[in-house]
């Protein structure tokens, strides 16, 4: 079997509060193979965002490592990972070509293939009427495109999308579901997606994790079984109602506890 | 949030004593006797006499500034057009030196009371507007229907709704008015005045008396910072509500 | 017409009006000349003041002081508080002070100044700094305070240092906060040279304006303090309008 392409192992996140120490997360142990579509759904407050950040490197864990290419994550986030997060984290100064180009302009990248690489970025999210508009103009789905491009531009290895579709209606998710799988049989990239929606995560997935409430441990990790050329009509497939229900049974006394003693 | 404070105290005093040791005695009189003085002084009629006559003139500005302030923020703030037609005039206003206008008060006024009031009262009345003007125009839109909903009257919107809901900015406005209100009228004393702490202030300019512009100062210093400083927190309290 | 010409034309008419109720009342007697001019003569004495060019040094020297307290206390506003940000606990220590600022009576320290700088232009120069400069430090602090975490974050996610995120996106994204800071520094310098020349001074506009007050020059006077008010709205409305500008780009969601 190939080496994984992230490797967590013993992942623990302790928070310093007021009230004495905090155990959010872990341990956790985790695999990504490379070029899979990993999701991880969990109730709200288990800290899958967490995860994600310390893949990422924007966040040291307290215990444990954290591996991706077989080389020990640090405190600073290692060159070839894209990360979207659910915010918009558009630049407002910045029309939609210069948000898109912003970390590209950073790497050791020539002119005209910065210019090739926007071209197709805006090709692929459907932003070529917009590149000289900016955020402001635009509605809640088109910044997020614009976050995705500018993460699909640097052609990164591994793209960690935090609750990316997050604030936007549920049309809008399945539309830009599809073109999440559009990209990720374009780039080739191992995709980990955080996410709270469990058909998002039974739709997009090869593997979708489960988490317990905080301390946020992994459950179980579900394998979806579906075909890498799928696309959002699946959701009428007889077998989607399966995973959906397979991981909501996993869920729902998890997101009891989370919701606290009073519900 | 008591410790800081305190040492910020502590600090400003230790930077007075600095300075006055490196600027000399004649540009600066040091901190610890520039306090006893002021404590010998403060009991003395005459200087009682200088505090009155700018504490009731003072006293007057502040109530007209706030009470011109309200009504002009209140009356233009309900209205989107006003406050367009209205915003850019009273920040144009603002930006004004009111010192150059100072003659004018004078040549109106005459020397004494009236023109100190009206110097203090200029100084306060446009913040206070801008601010509750601002606090009219930032309340979110659904308190408003909510009103309407519960068909409330026109008073009772102003009274259960508007103000509550706007009250944290306009302590804002208070704040900033008091303080330019107290400035305006220490102003307004150093020319066109024969008595107050402004006027006392302007003498020992005069006579580089730098013991009695010190004590002056710091007495104007404590006086607008405490006031300052209670209704910070009390506009905090507001906020913190919300 | 449309909503922005019928809201200038209220400006406008919001300004004229009593500037007419002014002249009328000037012209019959009802203020006495030796009270205020009508306003017609303070503009035609203020072309004659501006022909002949015998204030022209004084002019200039204020605009100098103004803009020299503008740009130091911009600069330096800017600076601290971006330092300030970094530093938690000096900004704890420092914001009560900032917060009773503006009640502190600056020009009382313009004796002190005097002794210390001399009798140049530094003592004024500085006390538009100091009116300025707390000013541009408090928009700066609150600028950065609204920048989103998640765009620190993105700033990360791109491998940039610390100098490049501070200049190439939290300054960027404070930058309409800057501009609020920037247009009250322009203000308060103003205010603060004016009032300083006021004060005790041997030149400059606000001194030339006390020294014909001082001598019942109303002639003189009058078309100055005109030329103050309009200088001073002029470069208000000119950052207003930048400012609006500036934000309209970014939307109205800001």
């Amino acid at each position: 079997m190939a080496a994984p392409h992230v490797s967590m192992r013993g992942v623990t996140r302790v928070f310093p509060t007021q009230k004495g120490a905090l155990h959010a997360l872990g341990p956790v142990d985790l695999d990504l193979r490379k070029g899979e579509f990993f999701a991880v759904v969990g109730p709200s407050g288990c800290g899958k965002s967490t995860l994600l950040e310390m893949i990422a490197g924007l966040a040291p864990p307290s215990a444990g490592t954290v591996e991706f290419e077989g080389r020990a994550i640090g405190s600073d986030v290692p060159d070839g990972v894209g990360v979207v997060f659910q915010e918009n984290a558009c630049f407002p100064w910045l029309n939609v070509a210069d948000n898109i180009t912003f970390g590209l302009r950073r790497l050791p990248v020539a002119k005209d293939e910065v210019a090739r690489r926007l071209d197709y970025a805006l090709g692929l999210m459907g932003l070529r009427d917009f590149a000289a508009a900016y955020p402001a103009q635009l509605s809640g789905g088109m910044r997020q495109r614009v976050c995705i491009a500018r993460t699909l531009v640097t052609q990164p290895r591994l793209i960690l999308l935090d609750e990316p579709f997050g604030a936007l209606d549920q049309q809008t998710r399945l539309l830009m579901g599809d073109e999440l799988l559009n990209l990720w049989r374009a780039t080739g990239a191992t995709v980990l997606l955080i996410t709270h929606a469990l058909d998002e995560a039974a739709m997009l997935a090869d593997r979708v994790a489960v988490m317990s409430s905080r301390p946020g441990c992994i459950l179980e990790i579900i394998e979806t079984g579906w075909s890498a050329d799928r696309d959002s009509r699946i959701v009428s497939d007889p077998a989607f109602g399966a995973v959906t229900g397979k991981l909501w049974g996993l869920l729902r006394d998890q997101s009891l506890n989370a919701l606290g003693p009073a519900a | 949030m008591k410790a800081p404070l305190a040492l910020i105290v502590l600090l400003l005093l230790l930077l007075w004593q600095g300075v006055h040791m490196l600027a000399g005695p004649d540009a600066l009189a040091p901190p610890l006797q520039t306090i006893a003085y002021l404590g010998a002084q403060l009991p003395t009629p005459e200087f009682q006499a200088h505090i009155l006559a700018t504490g009731s003139a003072f006293a007057l500005a502040v109530a007209i500034a706030i009470a011109g302030g309200l009504a002009i923020g209140l009356a233009t703030g309900l209205s989107q057009t006003a406050t367009e037609v209205v915003e850019p005039l009273l920040l144009a206003g603002n930006s004004i030196p009111k010192i150059a206008l100072y003659p004018i008060v004078l040549l109106l006024f005459g020397i004494g009371m009236p023109a100190k009031v009206a110097f203090g009262a200029i100084h306060g009345v446009i913040p206070v507007a801008i601010f509750t003007m601002s606090a009219c125009r930032n309340i979110a839109p659904v308190l408003l229907k909510s009103a309407a909903v519960m068909r409330l009257s026109r008073l009772d919107r102003i009274g259960s709704i508007l103000l509550p809901a706007a009250l944290p900015e306009i302590v804002t406005g208070l704040r900033m008015g008091f303080s330019l209100t107290l400035i305006g009228t220490v102003l307004g004393e150093m020319f066109g005045a024969q008595s107050g702490l402004g006027y006392l202030l302007m003498t020992a300019i005069g006579l580089q008396n730098t013991q009695v512009i010190m004590a002056v100062t710091l007495l104007l210093v404590v006086f607008a910072a405490g006031v300052s400083t209670a209704l910070l927190a009390y506009e905090r309290r507001l906020r913190s509500r919300t | 017409m449309s909503r922005a010409r019928r809201i200038a034309l209220y400006q406008a008419l919001a300004v004229a009006i009593p500037v007419l109720l002014l002249e009328v009342a000037c012209r019959v007697g009802l203020i006495q000349p030796l009270t205020m001019p009508t306003p017609s003569s303070m503009v035609v004495g203020l072309v004659e003041i501006l022909a002949s060019g015998r204030i022209n040094a004084a002019i200039l020297k204020t605009l100098a002081n103004v803009a020299a307290a503008f740009v130091l206390a911009s600069v330096a506003g800017v600076a601290l508080g971006a330092l300030l940000h970094r530093a938690a606990p000096v900004r704890r220590l420092l914001e009560p002070l900032f917060s009773t600022y503006y009640a502190i009576p600056i020009y009382a320290f313009y004796p002190l100044f005097i002794v210390v700088f001399g009798l140049g232009d530094a003592p004024q120069v500085l006390i538009g700094f100091m009116l300025a400069l707390v000013a541009v430090i408090v928009s700066t602090l609150n600028g950065l305070d609204s920048v989103p975490r998640v765009l620190i974050k993105t700033a990360r996610v791109c491998r940039m240092n610390a100098v490049q995120t501070a200049t190439q996106v939290t300054l960027p994204y404070a930058a309409p906060h800057l501009f609020t800071g920037v247009k009250l520094a322009a203000a308060y310098s103003f205010i603060g040279v004016i009032g300083a020349e006021f004060i005790m001074s041997q030149s400059g506009l606000g001194y030339e304006i006390r020294f014909a007050f001082d001598n019942l020059d109303n002639q003189v006077m009058y078309p100055l303090i005109l030329l103050i008010l309009v200088v001073s709205v002029t470069v208000n409305f000119t950052l207003d309008h930048w400012d609006k500008a500036l934000r309209a780009r970014r939307g109205a969601a800001r």
